[in-house]
């Protein structure tokens, strides 16, 4: 059974308009309708452009924004009902790791009394000593050395504050973390450090993923499963090894095609989709397949007029999920060659 | 936190130096200089060697200057030319009643408008945000010496309920031991001139605190709102912490920065600026006797107004930048 199960989620924000009485004049559809579903133990890794929702939807799990509609499922309980004490409760189990680790940090707090204010709220470990183990033991894990503890986060460097958030995450010993862009912020060397050490803590304490970024690489390198998002939906998800190898929804292969290749040969010769225009306003999402804007292959039937859901596509191996009317055929074709 | 201080005080003594001079060069500057400003213009000229002489200022710049500056470290501030008293005890006897009003003000208006600011930032957009801001946009609007006489007309006139003028009841036998009427009540335990004397203040503290009031409120709500919107509340929400742990550790620790300053700054220009509030409640603070003062050109007496102040801003400046540590660490590091 899979420990989180994400069901039909929309998080749609108000648009007011109006000098004395606020009147809603539309909404921003920042997460429209997505489901999936991650195992105890899985690494679900969610890419996307900057504005297709993939953060809004993190943040909805998290219940740090309130989803319009649909439910979030942690290991049975249904988090989209659960309000006051229970869902600060739940939040021992669903921590999450942010992207900007110099301002979701606290800047009047030393590392101590981050990592112990957890502890607090949550009444665990019994007695100060206890409590003090806990914090060692997470600093080990996540690499920071003993003598942080009395340091303000603005005294380290980008990475060792990413490696405060993650302790601070893991010091109430969650099952889930749902990281939004961990390693966005950090230099490239930096991030390969980051992206092992999620990938190592993962093995050794159990830990679920919910990995949301913008980069392919970093997303495929710590997630088994990857789920592709435009404009508030997903319209791709597939093992990651297959989704890398057969792309199979135009949006997609566009993202995979902009990864450049580290040998000059071949990246001379390999096929480049370069999409125009820009993301479309979630306020005014287009009709049909919210990607038929900007589609090289787009056609005059369905893809204006009808909303593409996701289907399986058997290329093979496991679930290849695909919102794309012509994805069998698309698949065969060569790129367009002028876009 | 200590080297902070430390280097803190460090950082006062140019500026005092500097304010020295300025208070040394000030009279000497004047239209026909202090010889004059003390004598009127019916002076002979024998008699302006003769003050001259008196005064010391036949001898070199900077021997008067040194001279000054001995007077000053002996707290000599001089005597007052209107009426012939040492500066300092004149300050001793109205300065009690200036601070009392302004520390009553700041209590209004922190007590107040912190509270106000926060709940502005909270419910933004909601009625009560709104009264608040227009509310504290009318207490900047409306001169305070109106403010005042609406005040006295309500609260003293209409309904009587508190008096009109002065500090304390002249009928209320008190006893007086640092000036400080309230103070004075708790040490003598003569409660009823204690309650008498913060009686008497709630007027003219209401009517000063209008100013700071809305500055504290608007500061606070602004500060507010961007604490809200950082990413380290959406952390400490994720958490799990509870709302009013999370208001209390993490939202307005955070949001006391700017409001420290303005809360430091208002506090000075109160103590120099309550001078139109005491003329309204006729309290014998400064104000009145600078007013005098400024008309007559008693320099001393302005001279020792301007070194008070002076002093003020920088003791509260110091205050402000000590507790920026306290609440930001970052700063505390510099």
């Amino acid at each position: 059974m899979s420990l989180l199960q994400v069901e039909d989620l929309s998080v749609h924000f108000p648009i007011t308009r109006g000098a004395l009485l606020n009147r809603t004049v539309g909404h921003v559809r920042a997460v429209d309708g997505v489901s999936f579903s991650i195992p105890r133990h899985g690494a679900y890794g969610l890419v996307g452009e900057s504005g297709c929702g993939k953060s809004t939807l993190g943040r909805a799990i998290m219940r740090l924004n309130t989803p319009t509609s649909g439910t979030v499922t942690y290991d049975g309980t249904d988090l989209t009902a659960l309000h006051g004490r229970r869902l600060r409760g739940m939040r021992r189990h669903v921590q999450m790791v942010f992207q900007d680790p110099m301002s979701s940090l606290d800047p009047r707090q030393n590392v101590e009394t981050i990592l112990l204010e957890g502890l607090h709220t949550h009444n665990i470990g019994s007695g100060t000593a206890a409590r003090r183990a806990l914090v060692a033991d997470v600093l080990d894990a996540v690499g920071l050395p003993r003598n942080s503890l009395s340091r303000y986060p603005h005294e380290f460097s980008g990475g060792q504050r990413q490696r405060i958030g993650i302790a601070r995450a893991l010091i109430v010993e969650p099952d889930l973390i749902v990281a939004d862009e961990p390693v966005s912020a950090l230099d490239v060397s930096i991030q390969a450090q980051i992206l092992n050490l999620l990938a190592d803590l993962q093995a050794s304490r159990g830990l679920t993923y919910l990995i949301i970024a913008h980069d392919l690489a970093v997303v495929r390198h710590v997630s088994r499963t990857v789920g592709v998002m435009y404009l508030g939906s997903l319209v791709e998800e597939a093992d990651s090894d297959d989704l890398y190898a057969t792309p199979l929804h135009p949006y997609t292969r566009a993202l995979v095609s902009a990864v450049p290749v580290p040998d000059p040969d071949v990246e001379d010769r390999r096929e480049r989709i370069i999409l125009r225009g820009d993301l479309p306003s979630a306020a005014a999402p287009p009709s049909g397949c919210r990607f038929h804007t900007r589609c090289p292959w787009v056609r005059d039937t369905r893809c204006k007029d009808e909303r593409p859901l996701l289907r399986t596509i058997s290329t093979g191996a496991t679930n290849h999920r695909v919102a794309c009317h012509w994805a069998e055929e698309i698949a065969a074709a060569p790129a367009p060659a002028s876009v | 936190m200590g080297r902070f201080i430390a280097r803190r005080l460090m950082q006062l003594v140019p500026t005092l130096f500097g304010l020295s001079i300025l208070l040394f060069i000030w009279p000497r500057q004047l239209p026909g200089g202090p010889e004059t400003a003390l004598l009127g213009d019916r002076g002979t000229p024998e008699q302006l060697v003769l003050i001259r002489q008196s005064l010391g200022l036949d001898e070199p710049l900077i021997v008067q200057y040194g001279k000054f500056l001995e007077r000053l470290a002996r707290f000599d501030l001089g005597t007052s030319i209107s009426t012939r008293r040492p500066v300092l005890t004149e300050f001793a006897d109205r300065f009690p009643a200036t601070v009392e009003l302004t520390v009553t003000a700041m209590i209004i208006a922190i007590g107040l408008g912190i509270p106000l600011g926060y709940l502005a930032a909270r419910h933004r957009g909601s009625i009560l945000d709104q009264l608040s801001v227009g509310w504290s946009l009318l207490g900047v609007c409306v001169p305070i010496f109106f403010l005042g006489y609406v005040l006295k007309a309500v609260g003293a006139e209409n309904l009587g309920w508190f008096p009109s003028t002065g500090r304390q009841d002249p009928t209320i036998d008190a006893t007086h031991v640092t000036g400080f009427y309230v103070l004075d009540g708790l040490l003598t335990q003569e409660w009823d001139a204690s309650l008498d004397a913060l009686w008497h203040l709630v007027l003219p503290g209401l009517t000063l605190a209008s100013i700071p009031l809305a500055a504290i409120v608007r500061i606070t709500r602004a500060s507010v709102i961007e604490v809200l919107g950082t990413e380290h509340v959406r952390t400490a929400e994720a958490k799990g912490l509870t709302d009013a742990v999370l208001r209390r550790r993490h939202v307005l620790r955070n949001a006391m920065l700017p409001v420290s300053t303005t809360i430091g700054l208002m506090t000075g220009t109160l103590l120099s600026g309550a001078v139109l509030t005491e003329t309204v409640f006729a309290f014998a603070g400064i104000g009145a006797f600078l007013a005098q003062a400024i008309s007559e050109l008693d320099y001393p007496v302005l001279m020792g107004f301007i070194l008070f102040i002076a002093l003020i801003y920088v003791l509260v400046n110091l205050v402000v930048d000590v507790s920026y540590g306290l609440i930001d660490p970052r700063i505390r590091v510099r």
